[in-house]
């Protein structure tokens, strides 16, 4: 026997961060261990973690490359400029000139009011009506075709407004309801992979947060142990914590890998269907930015969730 | 040491587990916990660990009167304790050795500190050559020696113990109640509520008599 024993022994001040460290370490090491010792239930958690995350990641890159895809597409964006009738033909070439200098324009073609009226007169069946037309009433167009590179509708609309507002230019009339159509489609896309992200991350809190309070109702027994020899509540739900961090971190390296593997499946597929279209076009992966958001985000719904579940069960857990 | 002064404990059933109990425990003292089942003793114990709360009075602990502790001060508070339970609350999923290490590892001690200790508490239990053991091989008396070296591991001046020779034949009791005095040797105070009245009556040390929630000696109640 020696007589320290009646000294209650406490760790020195200077040693309580190196204890705080080493209580961290020691539940990030403890909550991987666990998961090592479980390995099919914490997979099939994590599997489902990362098919949640997989799922946004997926259409998030579909969009992407939708985009691109569409960035190189003839999007039929068209300016029809009506000009003044009766202004010579020489000034009509004149400013059709002036306009294919600008780098927002990709090509003008002029259409006098002859070709007009004989076209109308080909498509309408109304030729001979109008034969007895003595003046010819059609104004000359320009029809401007846009930069493809353009493809905000809202740049295309004030370039528009500028056509109109020029000298010997009577109206300028848009015609880009594809283009439209186009940006209709991703606006509404964009809005569906976030809504379907936002949906999925609940998915991952909920999935993380019920496996954290499942495994916290089975040990309840050390729970209540660790309390009754003086364990703090930031103690016991240090391993928890942990546990859904590596949940959350394993689960979106898992939904990486799903999203490059489906990549990989619809490479060849999409490079055929380009083929088609005389382009070489090949499906952009995730890259490394890309990555580390899934991995952060994974890892930060993982810890919510976890805190979530301890929060509330934890303290709920007393010895009696 | 340990003071209560007129405590009443009601639980959220009606039941009044202790009525006006008013006793000391003073530095370095050891005493023994009575009465028939029922009485109050479980009680007593868990009101001095803070496992539940006083309807009425006030108990101190270490000149610390226990009604100002808030519940964020609780596990400090029980650092101060070594807990015995008849049932010995060990766990069954580490060895022997991580039993013990637990309120050491939970109070921040480093790892060499840690095996340190844990070895010499095993080794005052005379449990050290089975440090590696899975608790569940070892047989009923050596589990209590176990949950008595888990409590006093980080040598805490209280040791408080429910029952500890509960369903342990007369020699392993004898055993474990050598053990708590050898400890109260060192200057621990220790309570030890038993009704094994055979037993303690041949340790010299005072006992504290409850009957329905009350002293029965109340002139033995104060030790000094
Ligand atoms: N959590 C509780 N809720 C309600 N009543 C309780 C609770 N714990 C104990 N009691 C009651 O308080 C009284 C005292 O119980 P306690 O456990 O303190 O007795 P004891 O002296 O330890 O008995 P034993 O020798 O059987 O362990 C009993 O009547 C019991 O039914
Ligand atoms: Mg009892």
């Amino acid at each position: 026997m020696n007589t320290e024993i009646t000294q209650p022994v406490k760790p020195e001040l200077h040693s309580r961060l190196v204890a705080w460290a080493v209580s961290h370490a020691r539940a990030f090491f403890f909550s991987l261990g666990k998961l090592y010792r479980a390995p099919l239930s914490s997979f099939m958690t994590m599997a489902v973690i990362g098919i949640a995350l997989a799922l946004p990641s997926g259409l998030y890159l579909i969009l992407k490359n939708m985009e691109l895809a569409a960035g190189g597409w003839d999007t039929g964006a068209r300016v029809s400029l009506f000009l003044k009738p009766g202004m010579p033909s020489k000034d009509q070439r004149a400013l059709a000139n002036q306009l294919r200098e600008r780098a927002e324009i990709e090509r003008v073609t002029v259409i006098t009011p002859d070709q007009a009226l004989k076209e109308f007169k080909q498509s309408s069946g109304f030729g001979e009506a109008l034969n007895a037309l003595d003046d010819n009433p059609l104004p000359p167009v320009l029809v401007i075709y846009p930069d493809p590179g353009m493809t905000d509708p809202k740049a295309i609309e004030v370039m528009v407004e500028n056509l109109r507002r020029m000298n010997n230019v009577e109206d300028a009339v848009l015609d880009m309801r594809w283009l439209q159509r186009l940006q209709a489609i991703l606006a509404t896309a964009k809005r569906t992979v976030i809504v379907v992200s936002g949906m999925l991350a609940l998915a991952v809190i909920l999935v993380v947060g019920n496996t954290i309070r499942l495994d916290i109702q089975n040990r309840r027994q050390e729970i209540e142990v660790a309390k009754l020899i003086g364990a703090t509540d930031a103690f016991i739900r240090r391993p928890f914590l942990y546990g859904g961090i590596w949940y959350g971190l394993l689960g979106a390296f898992i939904g990486i890998i799903l999203v490059e593997a489906s990549l990989g499946l619809l490479q060849g597929p999409v490079q055929r269907l380009a083929g088609l279209y005389e382009s070489n076009y090949s499906l952009l992966g995730l890259s490394g930015v890309n990555g580390l958001w899934i991995l952060c985000t994974g890892t930060l719904l993982g810890w919510f969730g976890s805190w979530i579940a301890v929060g509330r069960h934890i303290r709920d857990i007393e010895p009696s | 040491m340990i003071l209560f002064q007129n405590v009443s404990k009601r639980y959220p059933t009606g039941q009044e587990a202790l009525s006006n109990i008013s006793l000391e425990l003073g530095d370095g003292e050891m005493a023994f916990l009575t009465g028939h089942s029922g009485a109050g003793k479980s009680t007593l114990l868990k009101l001095t660990a803070l496992i539940e709360r006083p309807s009425r009075g006030q108990i101190v602990v270490n000149r610390k009167n226990l009604n100002n502790l808030g519940s964020r001060r609780i596990p400090y508070y029980r650092r101060n304790l070594g807990i015995i339970f008849q049932d010995h609350h060990l766990l069954y999923d580490r060895t022997v050795f991580d039993n013990v290490a637990l309120p050491l590892v939970i109070a921040g001690f480093r790892h060499r500190e840690i095996g340190r200790r844990v070895r010499a508490a095993l080794d005052k239990v005379g449990l050290l050559h089975k440090e590696k053991a899975e608790p569940i091989t070892l047989s009923t008396g050596e589990q209590q020696r176990v949950g008595i070296a888990r409590a006093v591991v980080t040598k805490p001046p209280i040791l408080l113990a429910d029952e500890p020779t509960g369903n342990l034949d007369p020699t392993l009791s004898r055993e474990i109640m050598n053990l708590f005095l050898e400890f109260n040797r060192v200057g621990v105070s220790i309570l030890v509520a038993s009704h094994d009245l055979g037993l303690i009556s041949t340790l010299g040390k005072p006992m504290i008599q409850l009957n329905e929630g009350r002293l029965e000696n109340p002139d033995q109640g104060t030790m000094a």
